[in-house]
């Protein structure tokens, strides 16, 4: 892979990861407009682990997390430069098809959004795009995605009832086991459970611990103990930089920055 | 770094505690302060005096972990709030066993007193060691409200000193329960004083290590001056 000789030439150094980054990115810079919204980014995403990002409204948490399936690419007056290495490809420089790109690496968003469809189509809508299945096949794989999201036994009597009739809660699964339908390789949520109860955000956290198994996982969450809770690295982010990034633990208990200190203790004025 | 927190009512809360804390420290080092009077003066009025303060210091120690266990239920604290309250919690665990050995202490002399044991042992020689003892808990005390890490450092030097004056104390006492049997009896029961008085000093140190994990965030427990010093380098 390129990556390991690009000299990061960030004003900050890369943690070190003890397991191989899935996601690298190198010197990013993001745009809105003129509003420079990301600052020279560096920073490692390790594979089949949990990386938070955490920060105040506007540090760019969100807007790096969306970088990573090119999501930003919807809006003319937004553009990013510099590397994002995903399995030693510059997603930022490659002509691969933007769709292909996205059932790679999957994204839930803030408030559920599921389809005007039934919960069964909801699953098998993306399934149908990337793998022609047979009928038996595409039931087996609703039902492994659904059992994935933790969500089989509160629907099965019921998947051809429409994904609206759900909870809050249980619309954020069926989001989130659309994801994992089409098998991706990562999974970004971005706040998945700031509408939620903690009840189902317990759910969605339960899910997270499981599904980094099998997947790289990316959160941006604006709760920091939920930050604590779930993930095994986190970057703090503040306006447009990244302050630090380091393992869960460390951060919360022995952060490095004087700057991460006061925001996680809530000292951040 | 920014002192207060955007919350000016965790703020209070800590410190509340933090002076809860302070004050469980200020009653744990009179309580020492007379049970060595009861050792120099064999005096009655001083063991009292130490078994009254003993169950002010348990009551005290029970408040403070109800406090410190709402704090951490309420506000899920991080970084070093949490470990500011981890030394709190530890430090209250040292300073009520400080003030279980001075008890002991008080036990013993009247003990001595009681049986009517001859006086000539040597006393002079605990209440130097006492004394260097209820010092390091002053230390480590005043260290913790200035977060000072160098005065810790010096704590935990100064122990050495204490541990060195037990060992020194245990040979003297055994010339002397060699010499005349009859004074086995009190010896022994000076020689649990020295050992509390060891314990003190240890516990001073216990709380002088927690400083350094407060500020450093690095836990110096079993490990060398050496190693601590490069700490705080």
């Amino acid at each position: 892979m390129l990556t390991t000789t690009l000299a990061p030439p960030s004003r900050l150094n890369t943690a070190a990861m003890p397991t191989a980054p899935k996601i690298t990115v190198r010197n990013l810079n993001f745009y809105y407009g003129k509003f420079h919204a990301l600052k020279g980014i560096n920073l490692d995403i390790p594979e089949n682990k949990v990386t938070a990002f955490i920060g105040p409204s506007g540090c760019g948490k969100s807007t790096l997390l969306r970088t990573f399936n090119r999501m930003f690419e919807l809006y003319p007056e937004q553009r990013a430069e510099g590397e994002i290495m995903l399995d030693g490809e510059n997603l930022l420089t490659s002509k691969q098809d933007v769709a292909l790109l996205r059932a790679k690496v999957g994204m839930v968003f803030q408030k559920p959004t599921p389809f005007p469809m039934s919960i069964y189509d909801n699953i098998a809508f993306g399934v149908k795009l990337f793998d022609s299945l047979s009928a038996p096949e595409m039931d087996e794989r609703v039902e492994w995605a659904l059992r994935k999201a933790a969500l089989w036994t509160e629907v099965r009597d019921k998947l051809h009832q429409s994904g609206a009739s759900l909870s809050g809660g249980q619309q954020q699964r069926l989001c989130i086991a659309r994801g994992i339908a089409i098998k991706p390789e990562v999974l970004l949520l971005d706040e998945p459970c700031s509408a939620l109860d903690p009840i189902s955000t317990a759910k969605v956290e339960e899910l997270i611990a499981e599904l980094k198994a099998d997947y790289t996982v990316v959160i941006v969450t604006h709760n920091m103990q939920q930050a604590a809770r779930c993930s095994d690295y986190t970057a703090y982010m503040y306006l447009g930089d990244l302050m630090e990034f380091g393992e869960t633990e460390q951060l919360f208990v022995k952060p490095k920055r004087s700057e991460t200190e006061d925001y996680i203790t809530g000292r951040f004025g | 770094m920014t002192e207060k927190h955007l919350s000016s009512q965790f703020d209070t809360e800590l410190n509340t505690v933090s002076a809860r804390v302070m004050e469980l420290g200020g009653l744990v080092e009179s309580q020492i302060g007379h049970a060595i009077r009861a050792l120099s003066q064999f005096s009655l009025e001083a063991v009292d005096t130490v078994a009254t303060l003993e169950t002010r210091i348990n009551a005290l120690e029970v408040d403070i972990d109800r406090e410190l266990s709402t704090i951490i239920a309420r506000r899920q604290p991080t970084a070093r709030d949490l470990r500011l309250l981890m030394a709190f919690s530890k430090a209250t665990a040292n300073l009520e066993r400080m003030g279980d050995e001075a008890s002991k202490m008080a036990r013993m002399v009247r003990s001595i007193i009681e049986t009517g044991a001859p006086r000539n042992l040597p006393t002079m020689d605990l209440r130097v060691a006492a004394d260097l003892a209820s010092g390091l808990l002053h230390k480590a005390l005043d260290a913790f409200a200035r977060l000072d890490t160098r005065a810790a450092l010096a704590i935990l030097k100064e122990d050495d000193l204490i541990d060195e004056e037990f060992d020194g104390f245990v040979r003297k006492l055994i010339t002397y329960m060699m010499e005349d049997p009859r004074t086995i009896s009190p010896s022994l029961d000076l020689l649990f004083i020295a050992k509390a008085i060891e314990r003190i000093g240890d516990h001073s140190k216990n709380v002088a290590e927690l400083i350094i994990y407060l500020v450093e965030g690095t836990d110096v427990r079993h490990t060398s001056v050496a190693e601590i010093e490069s700490v705080l380098r």
